[in-house]
């Protein structure tokens, strides 16, 4: 989503006043109002990247200050927050390019208020709110409001993302200029839940979006290929007579979009990519962009790397989702794809559900599942502990990459002296027990429920000022 | 046995014992001018069905009456289910009101297991009386009844159903229990019909019913819906007929001790001819008089011999 120029410092002229079509400009600062004095942190004993000796970090309005060996960095004035990361790791604040905060209309599963409490204590300084609220986000009024809620709760950067079609029903184009040249600065456009199927529309969009520096999010299931669908296409679907969702329908679309994204010369985002098969079409594709392979960029969600189909026996629809648990195999490609770089990110689709939306027979069941607090410690486990990426590459996928693909100035930085203060700090060594009850969500249906998980986050940092620490959050005004 | 969700995993042994019993149940009713024994007296079943359905929910009020028990039958159109009520609800208030056991029908898969677990702690049994495309245990059970009537013994039979495997809870259900009682299975469709995965299924597959049917001892015909045309699982009704349809000269390649049969509702001059339906080695009609008793020996496993026995 969102675009340009640096967030959280100040610009004077918004793009409210400019036209809007093809806002070029300002944006969406991020989150502040404008430099005021946000006091000064200094984060003790942390571990950047996970290499080397710990060092000590000062932030003084919002920006790191100073760098030093331990002890060596001195709290300059009287306001200074002391954080002792005790040896764990520092990373920058991850960004998140797929959640669903429910608000409007769902306010009973989760708000702009829950979903951001949850996202600070995973470890997110900036979040994107997929579209498919009630009312949808396909015009400014809403993404505004969602951009407004999310200052006002100022725990995370939260960044709309404007629906592609109107209404989500992928016939007629939503007015993307206008949401993109709004307060909200719309950089990041889907349809998610629903696949912008329509070939034509799907042209259009990118061709348009290239005006704006936006990227067009695919939700990639080819709708005549998942009538009814409710489980991974396979011998486990078969067995628990549960209509299958093949991942031909997924892959089929992908390869469409990389084709017509290279064609208009536009941006393609594929979310939440599920099978094998899709990572070896982005493969083929991303070469193919005529501006390079970054053009074409892709997310994997935590559960599609840990949770197979395996879990459907018993039809506990906490772990229906949409697209499905697939196989083994399929988790173990992306994990591979995802430390190749050919996915470039970890998303969460994070799914807040109402109990009597879950607690159902499979086919009433809505698909799914919470995301914000578990994403590193399933990272960690599927990715980190095995060998494929270091901290390093955590940080990458977790958020360098996102911020660079929705356009985040002051998002994904190197940890270095001048750069915006966004930082997580991680236990690595903590292991934890996943409750879905103690999660900040107001839904609670985590699919890890019971399950015991390594890492954990410590703290959390946006643009100087510390948002959460342990359990707790810090939310101010906007 | 606490509940009978499905043969998949269902122990041979005890599908045995209610195979047995079921034979107990007709001998004792055979000749009986009043065909009602006392065993279920003071129990409650409660069926609920959410698809339409004649025999299964017949054959369940009639297995219970006939052990005395009181019945009690809800259909989701003249119930709190046409008001929105979740199934959930609708379970508890069904077992709060005293329900020993209730007999679910309902379009969604694994509905059966999530009431189960829904009802767990209540003492209330569950019977799956057939859920979405998964199950239909207490039909295999009766067309094991009826097989074993018909041919004495299962292991070693060669039994092939044709049709729409895909969408059908019944071969889902036989090609459990009939695998597992030690019959060789032989699943005839076209492709579009067979699920995926079904290679890690115990059966054979083939996509030729004249090639398969000399060598089998029992044909099982699955009903073809209409509406699966729209999905393009296969051209016509025509072309269905005329490559899976059980017609006579087709009956006539099967061995004359083979046996025919069929789940219903049929639809005849589809999936079977009128007269293969009607021939003696049909066995459609026993397989619906089987019904009751198997559902007889199923209730009785449940609920009057749960406590000496206490399977699964």
């Amino acid at each position: 989503m969102t675009e340009q120029d640096a967030g959280g410092h100040e610009e004077s002229g918004r793009s409210d006043d400019a036209p809007p079509v093809v806002p070029t400009g300002a944006g969406r600062s991020a989150g502040g109002d404008g430099p005021r004095d946000r006091g000064s942190v200094l984060i003790t004993n942390a571990v950047p990247y996970g290499e080397g000796d710990p060092v000590d970090v000062l932030t003084v309005n919002g920006v790191i200050a100073e760098i030093g060996p331990v002890g060596s960095v001195r709290a300059s004035g009287e306001a200074t927050d002391v954080l002792d990361a005790a040896g764990g790791v520092l990373l920058p604040g991850f960004v998140d390019l797929h959640t669903h905060l429910r608000e409007p209309g769902r306010e009973d599963a989760e708000t702009v208020r829950s979903g951001a409490t949850a996202a600070a204590l995973g470890g997110y300084t900036a979040v994107f709110a997929m579209a498919n609220t009630d009312p949808v986000a396909d015009n400014a009024l809403v993404t505004e409001h969602v951009w407004r809620a999310g200052r006002q709760v100022g725990l995370v950067d939260v960044h709309p993302v404007g629906a592609v079609t109107v209404g989500l029903e992928g016939a007629k184009l939503a007015e993307l200029g206008t949401m993109a040249g709004s307060a909200a600065a719309v950089r990041v456009f889907s349809d998610d839940g629903h696949c912008v199927d329509d070939p034509l529309i799907m042209r259009r969009a990118l061709e348009y979006s290239t005006a704006l520096d936006a990227v067009i999010a695919q939700h990639a299931e080819e709708p005549r290929l998942t009538a009814g669908a409710q489980a991974h296409e396979g011998e486990r679907a078969a067995r628990l007579g549960l209509a299958g969702w093949p991942s031909s329908a997924e892959e089929s679309i992908v390869a469409r979009d990389c084709i017509l994204a290279a064609h208009a010369g536009a941006r393609l985002h594929v979310c939440h990519v599920s099978t094998e098969g899709t990572a070896d079409v982005l493969r083929w594709g991303k070469p193919r962009h005529p501006s390079g392979p970054a053009a074409i960029s892709a997310e994997v969600t935590p559960h599609h790397l840990l949770l197979t189909d395996e879990r459907l026996t018993g039809y506990d629809p906490v772990n229906k989702v949409n697209p499905p648990l697939r196989t083994s195999s399929d988790a173990a490609a992306l994990a591979d794809a995802l430390a190749e770089g050919v996915i470039d990110c970890v998303a969460t689709d994070h799914a807040p559900h109402a109990v009597q939306d879950k607690d159902a027979e499979w086919a009433a069941a809505r698909p799914g599942m919470l995301g914000l607090q578990t994403a590193l410690s399933v990272v960690v486990r599927t990715m980190l502990r095995p060998g494929l990426l270091d901290w390093r590459g955590v940080a990458r996928v977790m958020s360098e990459r996102p911020a660079e693909i929705a356009r985040l100035p002051d998002q994904g930085r190197p940890i270095e002296v001048g750069e915006p203060a966004n930082l997580a700090i991680v236990d690595q060594d903590a292991e934890w027990t996943v409750r879905g009850a103690e999660l900040a969500s107001i839904a609670s249906n985590t699919p890890y429920e019971g399950m015991r998980l390594p890492a954990k986050v410590r703290a959390t940092v946006l643009r100087g000022r510390v948002t959460a620490r342990d359990t707790a959050t810090s939310p101010t005004e906007g | 046995m606490r509940h009978l969700l499905g043969t998949d995993g269902l122990d041979p042994a005890v599908a045995t014992q209610v195979l047995d019993s079921a034979e107990t149940m007709k001998q004792t009713l055979l000749g009986r001018e009043v065909r009602k024994l006392p065993t279920l007296r003071g129990r409650t079943v409660i069926t609920v069905f959410y698809e339409n359905s004649t025999r299964t929910r017949v054959s369940f009020e009639l297995a219970g009456k006939w052990m005395s028990a009181d019945v009690v039958n809800v259909s989701a159109g003249g119930s709190s289910v046409g008001k929105g009520e979740s199934l959930r609800d609708t379970a508890l208030t069904l077992s709060a009101a005293g329900a020993d056991c209730v007999v679910l029908r309902h379009p969604s898969s694994g509905s059966a297991h999530r009431l189960a677990s829904w009802l767990d702690g209540t003492g209330t049994a569950v019977i799956n009386a057939g859920d979405g495309m998964h199950e239909h245990p207490t039909q295999a059970l009766l067309d094991a009844a009826t097989l074993r009537e018909r041919l004495g013994d299962i292991a070693g039979r060669r039994v092939a159903i044709v049709g729409d495997v895909l969408h059908s809870r019944v071969a889902r259900s036989n090609v459990h229990l009939l695998a597992a009682l030690g019959a060789e299975v032989v699943v005839v469709a076209p492709p579009t019909l067979l699920p995926a995965g079904i290679d890690s299924w115990p059966v054979t597959v083939s996509h030729s019913i004249d090639a398969e049917l000399p060598a089998v001892d029992a044909v099982m015909m699955l009903r073809v819906q209409a509406e699966r045309m729209h999905g393009a699982f296969f051209p016509s009704a025509r072309e269905y007929s005329v490559g899976f349809g059980l017609t006579e000269a087709r009956a006539a390649l099967l061995a004359e001790h083979a046996v025919v049969l069929h789940p219903g509702p049929m639809m005849r001059g589809m999936e079977i001819a009128a007269p293969v339906a009607d021939a003696p080695s049909s066995a459609i009609a026993e397989q619906v008089r089987n019904g009751v008793h198997v559902r007889m020996a199923i209730l009785y496993h449940l609920l009057a011999a749960g406590a000496e026995e206490g399977q699964q």
